[in-house]
This record gives structure tokens, sequence and C-alpha cells, in this order.
């Protein structure tokens, strides 16, 4: 048992993550989450931090293929995981994921803020396929909030994308 | 959050070696890191159990259904043998949080997860939990959300977890290592009444992990059902909620298991409430009876009195669910 538990300075240790598909090594604070990691450590500014405490869902990403509150999970915690956020979505060419695209077509966003997190969560979503109705896919998107009230128009663009 | 050394031991042995009292596990951290950023929990030190691959496990042998300390919420309730052996447990996981939180939450997180009081989460006041001997002042104030049993005149805190409910209904056992060995504790035994140590949660020990939660199989098939009710359709902790599995012979109860979540500091399971259901017709009667004898003793804090009403027709309404084989939908919110 060690003998000192008393917190240590800024020490930083070594974590691997793939982002995007590609691995970036990074030299991190154990309390440093994996939302900041993703923000602050590599410029990917797309994960939003909506409220900080799990509770808004504008920070989900895909770790490991599930979708998770990114402001919760310390990124130490995740050495050697594959994380995808909103940036990763599109085609390395540029053609949108057909949820993006759907998004666009049924006016599914108005300040664009927890959008990352919707589009995020409902690729997910669509793997999952909790799609079977409007009232499963509420249910199944309920970690999403949206301020402006977007929701019939997000719910209509997960609706498209799930019957292609 | 405060700065804490951070290790990712790699087998439980490892893991309690390390453990001192202040020091904290980490799992799936939906918990304890939300409860870092408020500085409510300052642990020195985090150990991190992702490494231990061995405690996601879910199997099932000899009637019994073992769920693993690390297996996921999400994982638990889409397991096929949970879904054959304890539906009403994968029932009530879907009923909690959201799938972004159930991705990460875990079986012993779930368990070990604290209450959602707001003066317990808000630094700037007393809290007899947080801080010994300051005071509640739940009591007397913001008391929407807090108890309507089991409370004290020290703390009136609920326990906020769902799975926990369908666990003690299910008579639930967790099994935990420390450095004395495995210990078996009943899920009855596990959560604690306030009383005069709110600080005190749980009967675990400081230094003891829990390796898994064991569950007696009992073939309930459709009579059961996790009913919740609270202020939005999805993503809010529960109100009242009720947990309730019947086995029905020739037209009569044989076996009949009730907890209520979001009334006390742990799930509130009366045996004698049970014990009236047994051999009787699923009746009006018969529920409105075993409702009384659950609420026995129960008591409003000002701005939840509306709970001890809102249960005794809940727990009916659940019974009535389960005899009828019509579990409570989570996707569909209408309640049957």
């Amino acid at each position: 048992m060690p003998d000192d538990l008393s917190p240590r300075g800024p020490e930083t240790l070594a974590v691997t993550l793939t982002v995007n598909g590609e691995a970036r090594r990074l030299r991190l604070q154990p309390w440093t989450t994996l939302l900041d990691a993703l923000r602050d450590h590599l410029g990917l500014t797309g994960s939003k931090k909506g409220c900080d405490h799990g509770q808004c869902g504008a920070c989900t990403v895909l770790l490991d293929g599930k979708r998770v509150n990114s402001c919760l999970v310390l990124a130490a915690s995740k050495e050697g995981s594959e994380v995808r956020t909103v940036e990763g979505l599109a085609a390395l060419d540029g053609t949108l994921h057909p949820l993006q695209q759907a998004f666009i077509t049924h006016d599914a966003f108005q300040c664009g803020y927890c959008t990352p997190g919707q589009l995020c969560s409902g690729v997910a979503l669509l793997e999952e396929g909790h799609t079977r109705s409007e009232a499963e896919i509420r249910e199944w998107m309920s970690g999403n909030i949206c301020r402006c009230g977007a929701y019939p128009n997000i719910v209509a663009a997960i609706q498209e994308a799930a019957s292609r | 959050m405060r700065p804490f050394s951070f290790s990712r031991p790699e087998a439980p042995a490892l893991a309690i070696a390390a453990k001192t009292a202040q020091a904290r596990f980490l799992a799936g951290g939906t918990n304890l890191v939300d409860l870092m950023k408020y500085d409510v929990e300052r642990p020195p030190a985090l150990l991190d159990l992702g490494r231990i691959e061995a405690l996601r496990e879910i199997t099932e042998s000899g009637g019994t259904l073992r769920i693993g300390a690390l297996a996921t919420n999400a994982d638990t309730a889409a397991h096929p043998l949970v879904q054959r052996h304890a539906p009403l447990l994968a029932d009530a996981i879907l009923a909690g949080a959201t799938p972004q939180l159930r991705n990460m939450a875990t079986t012993g997180g779930n368990l070990l997860q604290r209450t959602r009081c707001h003066y317990f989460y808000d630094r700037q006041t007393p809290c007899n939990k947080r801080e010994p001997g300051t005071g509640c002042p739940a009591i007397g104030g913001v008391n929407r959300i807090h108890a309507i049993l089991g409370a004290s005149s020290s703390c009136i805190a609920t326990h906020p977890s769902d799975m926990c409910v369908a666990l003690a209904a299910l008579e639930a056992v967790v099994v935990v290592q420390g450095p004395e060995g495995e210990r078996r504790i009943p899920m009855a035994g596990f959560h604690r009444l306030p009383g005069d140590e709110p600080w005190r949660d749980t009967t675990l020990g400081e230094r003891e992990l829990i390796t898994a939660v064991e569950i007696p199989t009992w073939e309930t098939g459709g009579h059961r059902t996790y009913l919740k009710l609270r202020d939005r359709l999805s993503y809010a902790f529960a109100l009242v909620s009720v947990a309730a599995a019947v086995t029905l012979e020739g037209g009569r109860i044989t076996k009949a298991r009730v907890a209520l979540g979001g009334v006390a500091h742990k799930p509130w399971r009366v045996a004698e409430a049970e014990a009236l259901l047994e051999g009787r017709a699923p009746d009006e009667p018969a529920f409105a009876a075993a409702a009384e004898r659950l609420l026995h003793g129960a008591q409003g804090q000002g701005e939840n009195d509306f709970k001890v009403e809102l249960a005794r027709r809940a727990i009916p309404r659940a019974l009535h669910q389960a005899a009828a084989g019509t579990p409570q939908s989570h996707v569909e919110k209408a309640i049957s």
C-alpha cells in the first residue's frame, strides 16, 4: 500500500487515443476529461461543453463504438480506446454522413450547439436500432437536450436516416 | 477537480491492496467524476478498475444469475440472460438515466451512487452526510425529492437508483472482496437507513471491492413491472417508483415481491406487505392492503407530502400490471 497518497502536482500521464481514425499521443493530467482532451489538447472543438456534468448530452462522442458523455470520462482511464467525434462523421472526401445530410434536409438544428452531440448520439442510435417508432426514437435520444426545441425535426431526420 | 494520483490495478487483489479509506475506485465515473467536479468527493487517489476484465462478465449457473460489478448498465439490460431470468432488472435499468450514461455506469457504481439531495451537492450549505454534525437543511427546507419513509432527524435523503429497487425486489446478494476475504451481503442489508450516521450510505467496508451481484433466478415472464413516476417522461429521477413481480397459480398469488424507489435512503421493501398478498386473488382490495402495509409510517417532509398518496396509488397500479402480465413500457409512456 502506498505510504503517501497526497495529491501530486501537475504530473502528466502518457495517454494514446485513436481519434477519428488517427493515433494521438497525449500527455494529460489524470483529472483531464475526455471532453477537455478533445477540445483543448487536440483542438477538436466540435464536441461542446453544455453542462459539464452529464446532464445535457452536448458532449456526446462515440467511445469504442458506444455513445458516452465525454465530460464525465477521465481521458487517462481510456488508454488505447477509439474515439469518434462529430468531426469524424463525414467521409474523408467530405461526403456528409447520411444523418448529417438528413439534419440539413429536415432543418434539425437552430443555434447548433446541441447538434454535434445529437449527431454522435443519433449515429450510435442508428446502429443500436432503437428507431422502430417515434416514441422509441424520442426515448432513446432523451440524453440529448435541445434548448431551441428542434426535437420534431431531429426525430424526422433520424427517421429518414433509419429508413435507408 | 482537486489533484489526485491515478493508478490502474490489474486485478481485484491489487485494487484491494491499494485501497485506503480515502481513495476511491473508479468504474464508469458517472457519479464519482460528477461529485468530484462539485468538490463533494475529494479523493486523494483514484484506483481505475478498467483493466479488470473478469468483473464485466454476466453468467448463469445453477439457478443464480451473476452480474459482474463492472458490467455496464447498458450491457446488463441488453443481456439475453438478464432478459430471460430477471426481466424486472432490465426494465428498471432502462427506466433510468440515458443511453450515454448507461453505457458507462456499472453495477457496482450504481449500487454505490450517492443521493442527489441539493444540499449534499452544494458545498455552501450544511449537510450531515457530507460533513457530519453540520445539520440537515433539507428538513424544513427544499425537500420535494426527499424521503417519506425511514428518515431520521439527521438526514432525509433518498437513494436515487432504479436498478437497486429491482435488485431489492429480486432479493439479490452483493458479493464483495476485502482484505479479510469474500463476503455476501443481501440487498436488504447493503444500503443503510441514515439513523444518526447519515454519512454511511452502505455496509460496505472501507477497503472492500464489490465484485458481483447474484440474483436467484425467478421466471416471472411478463408478471413483473417497474413503474416510475417523475416530473419528466425521461431522464429524471423517480419521485416514486415501484418494482413488482408476482407468481400466480390457479388465479391466486403464490409469491409477490414489491419494492419502492424514490421514497427512502434505500429501496423500501416490507416482507409483511408481500405476505399479505400470498394466497389472495390479485384484486384491488388485496393490492390496497399491501400498499397500506408497505407505507406504514410514511410521513411527508413538507414539500413531498404528495409522495404518500402517489405511492398509495402507484403500488396497486404496479401490482395490477404485474398480475396482468402487462409490464410498464418505457417507450410508450402511458400507464396501463
